[in-house]
């Protein structure tokens, strides 16, 4: 029971690196994770205690931190193109019998049809249905015995993919994952189980105190742009969505134009490049006319609450961010360390968890779309005193704004997002899904080499600079759900069910 | 990919994963225990030039006194507010500008410290997990703010979502006496009352070189890790730890059946544990075969419960079944379903009995045991596709009493689990009177 199934961790939230915090997330709202549905998914949550003393010992400590060692110095990443064209980055690591192929095809939930959201997303849940000479049965009785880990999921703005397997049952996994992508066959009653089982799963996220909390600010901040939905959709649009719907959305999607390919694991370059030719050659070459409208969240500095019988309230708060191609990029993701980083690192963690123990965690994250950026947070305080925790997170907002960061908070910063990344370099899965990242936001293939440098060239006036501009108390907005006893909405939420 | 049933199976197969270790050979694990007692054990891995370091304790929410539920894990919370040499948020600052994570668990029977940095800093983390190892200050001022954490803690993670709340209710109501009665966090009005000096009190009794297992994983070897560790938790003397005590189960005479109603729950769910016995409690034989079991039931998409109730009857929207053997004490065994809308709880949960029965009369196939066990030897392998799985699975296996050969076997008794031995497993645990089912249901309100 919940002894294994809820392992009980000090602190919140680790999360990844909001570099890379869009792969095969599928946000359906800020910060928030979509696999813990029934309670039972482990949350790395965290936090640290600090204290203003420790402040004059940090200082003193500083400057014995000497020079970390060399980003990702372990790992090599060699471009890789087919006879069919299709490239991909490898990484070779032949430690463990494993290789994971991660890919992005442009275009996601963003592009679903008008009153069709949630799309893509049923696509990527109905791939593994039946493909190609396989019925379902049939396909699930290969994947399964041949051990593959295969995954789909829709973003706003791509449709990711994986499969991990090991290395002895790559060509027949690879098989399942050709005719999954270009021969889904949607079969009517396949379609008809999944769409019950994403319908329930929309119920009960709207009975999810965290969900809902998310979903209500995006769609204040969005509204009807498509990032103001969620990738799920809702339950009108689900429930219009046809069979063909779904195949002409693998039809126009699946190509190769845009696509990117991380591999890792243990393969060789030729192997690899016909692994390209065999799994994604086939495709089409496609075009990518993604057409959404740039956007910008609402920024009215709005407090909305939704009442909700719950002993706590779940606050999601933020505003407008960089997106990923903001020159202010680096000052920003350095900013938001400071302000809402895990760990000890965050001034919202240490005013609100450690001083005053209003709450188990608070973070904040950027969150680029293609389209729109955002800095976003959350915070869940009891109902009788989460009117302190969003005051306090207000105050810092403002402090940010005003004194930006001390020189002690930016080197602090710098040095843990500067070190802490490469550590976490340590499976196929991770390392594929970064190669994807850094191809999809055009970073360029020497990108971690340059990492740590684009990172500590962030100066104290370049950060209060941006500071100054991007956090702004008259734009940040709340979204509250619970039954709050110190809060006063300052309007009505723009939609109240999802 | 989105699948609701699935993400229940998935968390169940990663903590099989966890509980079910893989080939230690294939770790390449080494052990050595120093004159003080402190268990150290280091997986090498050079993949990047990285260390996890985790110090795992014998002691878990399980020890914590009567009245004093919860107390074992505010501890861990504890255990980062300051020793003498690092006061008040030095241990994770230090970290953090170092470049590297920290952060701690605990379960039922015990708990862990961990911290991954790049492989120079090794030296670092261990002069400090081995300085609050001993050295913990606690006082009020650290402390209370600290249990208002814990409180918004439980409000998360079990008052606000009912599921959990029924869950609480059903661990509860299934280990009558058993150790395993109270939950992890604590009851809230036990929380309320727990102080400095309950905490000083657990740790003085418990955290010791000797109730401990120090796992260094990743880029460094054995003499490297001998010497650091030496230097810095040799020095610490061992202490008397008290008995880990688990209370056993009295014989149970009637079937448990729990129901909840709920505003905030959207739609009905229904789930059932049995009593079953783990690696180390109960009928041990049957460890390995309720693994095996658990995978034929809801492992994998063709698996009984799938087939039949999603697939074929089209009763339920999801399933599930799960099985962890690594308690000291007694474990359960667990099956889960959730109805398609219009579907009655007692149709479903007949389908779900009808697939139970069918196995303990005709017992199962000897090709899905043989497919079952190759998918679970698979995750073998995968678990050594990071950093952190072999230290967990190890970790894990050592603090509850067994070794590296126990964690190096695990694929070959899988492998050696026959149809016969599934049977009489479900036979022997699947039984009625040692059950607790639970029922969760929508409160329609105006």
């Amino acid at each position: 029971m919940n002894r294994f199934l809820l392992p009980i961790n000090r602190r919140p939230g680790e999360g990844r690196d909001p570099l890379f915090n869009r792969l095969g997330r599928g946000l359906v709202g800020p910060g928030l994770r979509r696999d813990d549905e029934e309670g039972a998914g482990s949350l790395r949550w965290r936090a640290v205690p600090s204290q203003a003393k420790a402040m004059i010992l940090l200082a003193a400590l500083l400057l014995f931190v000497v020079s970390l060692p060399p980003v990702a110095a372990a790992m090599q990443i060699q471009p890789v193109t087919g006879a069919s064209g299709v490239e991909a980055w490898l990484v070779e690591d032949h430690s463990v019998p494993v290789v994971t192929i991660r890919f992005a095809f442009p275009g996601g939930a963003a592009l679903d049809p008008a009153g069709k959201s949630g799309t893509a997303s049923m696509v990527a849940s109905m791939l593994d249905e039946g493909a190609g000479p396989y019925d379902h049965a049939e396909f699930h009785r290969r994947l399964d015995d041949l051990a593959g880990q295969l995954r789909f999921s829709a973003a706003q703005d791509e449709f990711d993919g994986s499969l991990r397997s090991l290395t002895r049952n790559l060509p027949g996994n690879a098989d399942l994952l050709r005719v999954a992508l270009a021969e889904p066959r949607f079969a009517p009653d396949a379609v008809e189980r999944i769409r019950g089982e994403i319908l329930a799963g929309l119920a009960r996220q709207a009975k999810n105190p965290r969900s809902l909390s998310g979903r209500l600010w995006m769609y204040d901040a969005f509204e009807a742009h498509p990032y103001g939905s969620g990738v799920e959709g809702t339950e009108a649009s689900v429930a219009a969505i046809t069979r063909d719907d779904l195949a002409a959305f693998a039809a126009e999607r699946f190509h190769r134009r845009g696509l990117t390919i991380g591999i890792v694991g243990d393969i060789g370059k030729a192997e690899a490049a016909a692994l390209l030719d065999r799994v994604f050659g086939g495709l089409p070459l496609g075009s990518d006319d993604s057409q959404i409208a740039e956007a910008k969240p609402l920024d009215d500095g709005a407090l909305v609450v939704s009442r909700a019988a719950v002993p706590q309230s779940v606050v999601t708060f933020g505003q407008t961010g960089p997106k990923r191609d903001d020159p202010a990029w680096y000052a920003a993701y350095v900013l938001n360390d400071i302000l809402g980083g895990g760990g000890f690192r965050g001034r919202l963690m240490k005013e609100i968890r450690e001083k005053r123990g209003l709450a188990y965690g608070v973070t904040t994250q950027l969150v680029p779309y293609r389209h729109a950026g955002l800095i976003v947070g959350s915070v869940a305080t009891e109902n009788g005193r989460v009117g302190e925790s969003i005051a306090l997170v207000r105050n810092e907002w403002q402090r940010m704004r005003e004194e930006g960061p001390t020189a002690a908070e930016l080197e602090d910063a710098k040095t843990y997002l500067t070190g802490s990344f490469p550590l976490g370099l340590d499976s196929t899965q991770h390392i594929a899904g970064v190669l994807v990242q850094m191809q999809q936001d055009k970073l360029g293939i020497d990108y971690l080499d340059r990492r740590a440098g684009l990172i500590g060239s962030v100066t104290l006036d370049e950060a209060r600079a941006v500071a100054k501009k991007m956090f702004d108390p008259a734009a940040l907005s709340f979204a509250v759900v619970g039954d709050p006893a110190d809060v006063k909405p300052t309007r009505p939420p723009k939609q109240q069910k999802f | 990919m989105r699948r609701f049933w699935r993400s229940w199976i998935v968390v169940l197969g990663f903590l099989l994963l966890i509980a079910a270790p893989a080939s230690a050979q294939r770790f390449g694990a080494e052990t050595f225990t120093l004159a003080n007692g402190l268990q150290v054990v280091v997986i090498p891995n050079h993949r990047a030039p990285a260390v996890t370091q985790m110090v795992w304790y014998k002691t878990g929410a399980a020890d914590d006194p009567r009245g004093k539920s919860g107390i074992a894990h505010f501890l861990e919370h504890l255990m980062f507010k300051g020793t003498r040499a690092n006061p008040q948020g030095a241990f994770s600052a230090l970290i953090a500008q170092n470049g590297g994570r920290d952060n701690a668990f605990t379960t039922e029977d015990y708990t862990a410290f961990h911290e991954t940095v790049a492989r120079d800093r090794l030296d670092l983390v261990m002069r400090l997990e081995a300085d609050r190892m001993t050295g913990l200050v606690l006082d009020d001022a650290a402390v209370l703010p600290e249990r208002d954490v814990i409180l918004e803690e439980r409000r998360m993670r079990i008052d606000n979502d009912p599921s959990a709340l029924l869950r609480e209710q059903l661990t509860a109501a299934l280990f009558l006496n058993a150790s395993y009665h109270n939950p992890t966090i604590g009851w809230e009005h036990e929380m309320h009352g727990l102080g400095t000096a309950d905490a000083l009190a657990f740790y003085r009794d418990w955290y010791a070189p000797n109730n401990a297992v120090l796992i260094v994983a990743g880029d460094v070897e054995t003499a490297e890790v001998g010497t650091l560790a030496e230097r810095h938790f040799g020095p610490l003397a061992a202490r008397p730890v008290p008995p880990r005590i688990r209370l056993d189960e009295p014989p149970h005479h009637a079937s448990i059946r729990l129901e909840m109603k709920s505003a905030r729950v959207a739609q009905p769910s229904w789930r059932r544990y049995y009593l079953a016995p783990s690696y180390r409690a109960g009928a041990t034989q049957h460890a390995y075969a309720l693994q095996v079991l658990a995978e034929i039931l809801a492992g994998s998409d063709g698996s009984r419960l799938n087939q039949a109730l999603v697939l074929d009857k089209g009763l339920a929207l999801t399933v599930g079944a799960g099985y962890a053997p690594s308690a000291l004490g007694l474990a359960d065994f667990g099956v889960y379903a959730t109805p398609k809308p219009g579907v009655a709880i007692a149709d479903l949960e007949a389908a779900v009995d009808a697939e139970l029965h069918r196995i303990l009369e005709h017992g199962v196939e000897p090709d899905e045991v043989a497919r079952a066990a190759r998918r679970m030897q698979a995750s073998a392998i995968y678990s050594q596709d990071s950093l952190s799985g072999p230290a967990n699975i190890i970790g894990t296996a050592l603090v509850l009493g067994r070794n590296l050969d126990d964690v190096a076997a695990w694929p070959d008794k899988i492998g050696a689990v026959t149809p016969d031995e599934v049977q009489a497993a479900a036979r022997a645990v699947l039984v009625e009177r040692n059950s607790a089912t639970g029922i969760l249901l929508p409160e329609r309100t105006s």
